[in-house]
């Protein structure tokens, strides 16, 4: 096997000078009969040739996002990522290293975390962030428990217009440590800010907004925030496209107490949901009570400049039962290709990316509005809006896929039980062409006639 | 004459025996490479987008006006950037990388390879199930696989890390007893002192009072004191096997049947799950649910700290609980994503992660099993059990093994007695590791030894790599026994930083830069 350089000859040495006869006298302390003598009942190794022919059949059977013309987002959007990016991730010196608990010999990972960090705290208007968590969803998890450690209280609110994966997340740790989560129904026409303020009363730690919101509505929420703090609740804003964050506000500037992120669209492909970046960022007078992993900047023996892992009494690995959260790992690697992507995008590339992709949602806009029976449902948004259909949106998704587009996500994909049968959801991005917008135009047309 | 390449005379060391300092503050090839806010080159940009696109602006009154404050940088300069700071790092591909309870193994470019074939990383996860066949057929087969491997009948894909796998498992164990009228009264999780401190924060995080269960003088569940714990009151134990002192818990079959007896569940912490892979089932010895960490027993890269991915194999009683998303079907049908309780997915405890889990991961995962195959993987954990016994073997007579009467699983254990009265500690000691060009073991884990070294060579190291290592450490043993204290409590001294101020660090945290105050000043 090629990926074992021990020869039977240095096994053999090697039992000798352990005193054993044969590996399976290591094995001792395994009760009788659960060692087995002989591989278990699956295929035996490959060559590498055999192994990327299965791997590259089964890559054949799905149709790649980057084969046809492709409008899908709610939570995920397909980005150009620039070679060096992963010219870098795939470098050994990232790729193979371990999480940097000897700082001496990872200041290359240390380093890229605190721009990271930075990068995150500067897209967000926060003062601080995180070294990322798994992914989006996850990341809000974690901002509500936060925000019941913050504020002692446990009820959470939330808008119904936040990813409806995102509210599964949060609501299951509701349910399984026994917090309340109170989430409201989709409201695709509009936000649901103002009827989120009525709710907020002395017993809410935190009220939840996604913005954009998974319809793509973009919507002031300072006010909500003022309500917020007033009951002496949490803000948690939720932004699924950190791309918006340079053509929008950020949710500092409103007042957001904790702005959590899926990072995914800078640096990561789609990779069909995961591995993706979550962030996490907030108030600087919140750090002690925040979950992750921190980089912090100190000096070595000699008083130069260094990185370390810092705050780590937060931890399980010091804290055990009385940690902040059971988090460990972090999304490393997911994290040095969104800061990566983001050195090459610098403040201009940034805001032009983000310019670009509104205004191929824009101009696909005014053609969809074009089509008889399509209602656009919002009316400011970045680069993902929701339209309401004169049939069911799943079967136009079903026709559009088989004629080769990828022409949105259906709303009932994401709440199979609601009557938003009619409701598409359709996001562009830089990667859209002219060409794409026409033939989504022309399939949407042929899937409406 | 060319004079460019006579030998270098050494250079006389000045008092100090330090080393001369440069005009740079590089020392050659390791160089000092400043963040790149301070390398900000206003109109530089390191990517070029296509032409602008005209169209009408619909941000309501939300366009972002202020300035991000990103740093502006051409491509080579970020290029250069990273290799530079990309060399500070230690790596598995630079060096043997004993990290106890980590499983530092090699990581097959093969696998980085399949996982950027478009048909995988550029699906997006809402596409329609008629066009991501082959993706769900690649989640089944590693379930398979997975199921196979471990004898038990359930997997659940989702969770992100190994963390999360066990929020998953304990998850599922809670909605069991719920399901049965159970939660309520049980209260307790049991768990080992030498336990990873992630199983007491999942638990607590789930509202249950952890109670320790004590080890016995061979590093191993004291049996008798874990039955007196036992009660109607626990919901189940929380066990790592092989366990964290690199030992196999023997009486694994009395644990599982005690804790049944009772009514409760065993969860077992599958983090090494690498040592005993392809030969003995989790499932035959009564483990009700387990996760698996994909970047240890199937070598996707750590990454620097993630991203991971923690599958969770689950028992019969334990499989209807499991989160969403569910795949069902198979090569004949076709496959299905059920993502919601609507759609008939009634008994699972819920989702816990956004989209079908860490895609990515499964496929370096499988392309790793698959490149094994059974026989593969059966020989790989045999010598990864056979390299820490041969490690633990040739250092014994210098260092001191607690456990070290038995054989050790795949990884050996030592403590700090043979540094007894030299002033070297172990964090000296591993320092000193560093010096010698050698990533240190794994320190001050497990809790339940004094001064904790906990070495895993894995499977990866040839044994003349291992007899490299071995030497080392043999010869550092010596040194310490010798008292040469100067050359540990110094170390390191040739890495890109001498030792770091964590006091300072976690006393007031600069955790981002800023920009310098006078600088901002002079600007406005």
């Amino acid at each position: 096997m090629r990926y074992l350089p021990l020869t039977d000859a240095n096994r053999q040495e090697m039992l000798s000078a352990i005193g054993v006869s044969k590996i399976d006298d290591l094995f001792s302390d395994v009760p009788a009969g659960a060692l087995l003598d002989k591989p278990v009942d699956l295929p035996h190794g490959k060559s590498e040739m055999e192994v990327e022919r299965e791997m590259a059949s089964l890559a054949k059977r799905n149709i790649s996002t980057g084969t046809v013309p492709s409008f899908l987002g709610t939570g995920a959007y397909r980005h150009h990522v620039p070679a060096t990016v992963d010219y870098v991730i795939q470098r050994g010196e990232f790729l193979t290293a371990y999480t940097p608990y000897q700082p001496e010999i990872a200041q290359g990972t240390l380093q890229a975390l605190f721009e990271f960090q930075t990068q995150v705290a500067l897209l967000t208007g926060m003062d601080v962030a995180n070294a990322s968590l798994y992914d989006g969803a996850t990341a809000t998890a974690e901002a509500a428990l936060m925000a019941n450690r913050v504020t002692r209280r446990e009820k959470i609110l939330a808008s119904g217009n936040l990813h409806p994966h995102y509210a599964g997340t949060v609501d299951t740790l509701a349910r399984q440590t026994g917090f309340t989560f109170k989430g409201s129904s989709p409201s695709p026409a509009g936000s649901d800010i103002a009827a989120l303020k009525d709710q907020i009363d002395s017993e809410t730690s935190a009220v939840i907004v996604q913005y954009p919101d998974i319809f793509g509505h973009i919507v002031d929420f300072t006010s909500l925030a003022e309500a917020a703090h007033a009951a002496g609740a949490l803000l948690i804003v939720v932004t699924t496209e950190i791309v918006s964050l340079g053509a929008i506000k950020a949710p500092g500037s409103m007042g957001a107490d904790i702005a959590v992120a899926e990072g995914q669209s800078i640096g990561n492909a789609l990779n069909f949901g995961g591995p993706h970046v979550g962030l996490f960022a907030c108030r600087e007078k919140l750090i002690r009570q925040m979950p992750g992993r921190l980089c912090g900047e100190t000096v070595d023996a000699e008083g130069r400049r260094g990185f370390v892992l810092t705050l780590s009494t937060r931890e399980q690995h010091i804290r055990r039962a009385k940690a902040t959260s059971n988090i460990c790992t972090n999304a490393g690697l997911c994290a040095l290709a969104f800061t990566v992507h983001m050195t090459l995008l610098g403040e201009t590339g940034f805001k032009e990316l983000a310019a670009l992709n509104h205004a191929r949602a824009s101009q696909l806009v005014d053609r969809l509005i074009e089509i008889p029976g399509v209602e656009l449902l919002t009316p400011a948004f970045f680069n993902e809006f929701a339209v309401r259909l004169p049939k069911k949106a799943a079967e136009v998704v079903q026709v559009m896929a088989d004629s080769g587009v990828l022409g949105g996500v259906p709303a009932s994909r994401l709440w199979p039980s609601s009557d938003l049968n009619d409701i598409l959801i359709i996001a562009a991005t830089e990667t859209n062409t002219d060409a794409d917008i026409d033939a989504l135009v022309n399939a949407l047309e042929g899937a409406l006639a | 004459m060319l004079k460019d390449g006579r030998p270098t005379r050494p250079l006389p060391a000045n008092d100090s025996g330090e080393p001369f300092a440069t005009f740079t503050g590089s020392r050659a090839l390791e160089q000092d490479e400043p963040l790149i806010f301070e390398m900000d080159s206003p109109g530089a940009v390191g990517v070029d987008l296509p032409t602008k696109v005209a169209a009408k602006t619909r941000l309501g009154d939300l366009a972002r006006q202020e300035k991000v404050g990103l740093p502006s940088l051409a491509e080579p300069t970020v290029v250069r950037h990273y290799t530079r700071i990309s060399r500070l790092n230690y790596g598995i591909d630079t060096g043997l990388f004993p990290l106890g309870s980590c499983t530092m193994k090699h990581n097959p470019r093969l696998n980085e390879r399949m996982a950027r074939l478009p048909g995988f990383a550029d699906l997006h996860p809402m596409q329609p199930v008629s066009t991501i066949q082959g993706a769900l057929a690649l989640m089944q087969h590693l379930k398979n696989w997975l199921s196979v491997l471990t004898g038990m009948p359930g997997v659940a894909l989702p969770p992100g890390a190994g963390a999360h796998g066990e929020l998953c498992g304990m998850m599922a164990i809670k909605a069991a007893l719920n399901s049965r009228g159970d939660g309520e009264k049980r209260r307790r999780v049991l768990a080992p002192a030498s336990a990873h401190g992630t199983n007491p924060a999942t638990a607590a995080m789930l509202g249950y009072q952890v109670d320790e269960i004590p080890e016995n003088d061979r590093g191993r569940v004291d049996l008798e004191a874990f039955k007196a714990m036992l009660g109607e009151d626990v919901a189940g134990i929380m066990l790592t096997n092989p366990n964290t002192c690199g030992v196999f818990e023997n009486d694994i079959r009395a644990i599982a049947d005690a804790i049944h007896d009772i009514g409760g569940f065993f969860y077992c912490d599958g983090a090494n799950f690498n040592a005993i892979v392809g030969r003995v089932r989790p499932g035959d010895l009564g483990v009700d649910a387990m996760h698996i960490n994909l970047h240890k027993t199937f070598s996707t890269p750590h990454g620097g700290g993630g991203p991971g991915a923690g599958p969770v194999v689950f028992s019969e009683a334990l499989a209807p609980f499991a989160p969403i998303p569910w795949i069902v079907g198979d090569d004949e049908t076709g496959f299905d994503l059920i993502e919601s309780s609507d759609q008939g997915a009634t008994t699972s405890f819920g989702r816990m992660k956004g989209f079908h889990g860490q895609m990515g991961m499964f496929t370096r995962a499988l392309t790793y099993i698959l490149s094994h195959g059974s026989d593969g993987l059966m020989q790989a954990s045999g010598d990864a059990v056979l390299a820490a016994n041969y490690v633990k073997a040739r250092l014994q007579d210098v260092m001191s093994a607690p456990f070290g009467d038995g054989p050790c699983m795949h990884e050996a254990l030592f403590d700090e007695s043979f540094l007894k009265d030299t002033g070297i500690t172990t964090l000296d000691f591993a320092k000193a590791m560093i010096d010698e060009g050698y990533h240190p073991m794994t320190m001050y884990f497990p809790l339940v030894v004094k001064g904790a070294m906990l070495i895993e060579p894995t499977e990866s190291e040839s044994k003349e790599s291992l007899d490299k290592f071995i030497d080392c450490l043999r010869f550092l043993a010596e040194e310490a026994k010798n008292r040469n204290v100067e050359r540990f409590q110094q170390a390191p001294r040739f890495a890109p930083r001498r030792r770091l101020d964590e006091t300072q660090a976690a006393r007031k945290p600069i955790l981002r830069w800023r920009p310098n105050v006078q600088e901002l000043q002079a600007a406005e």
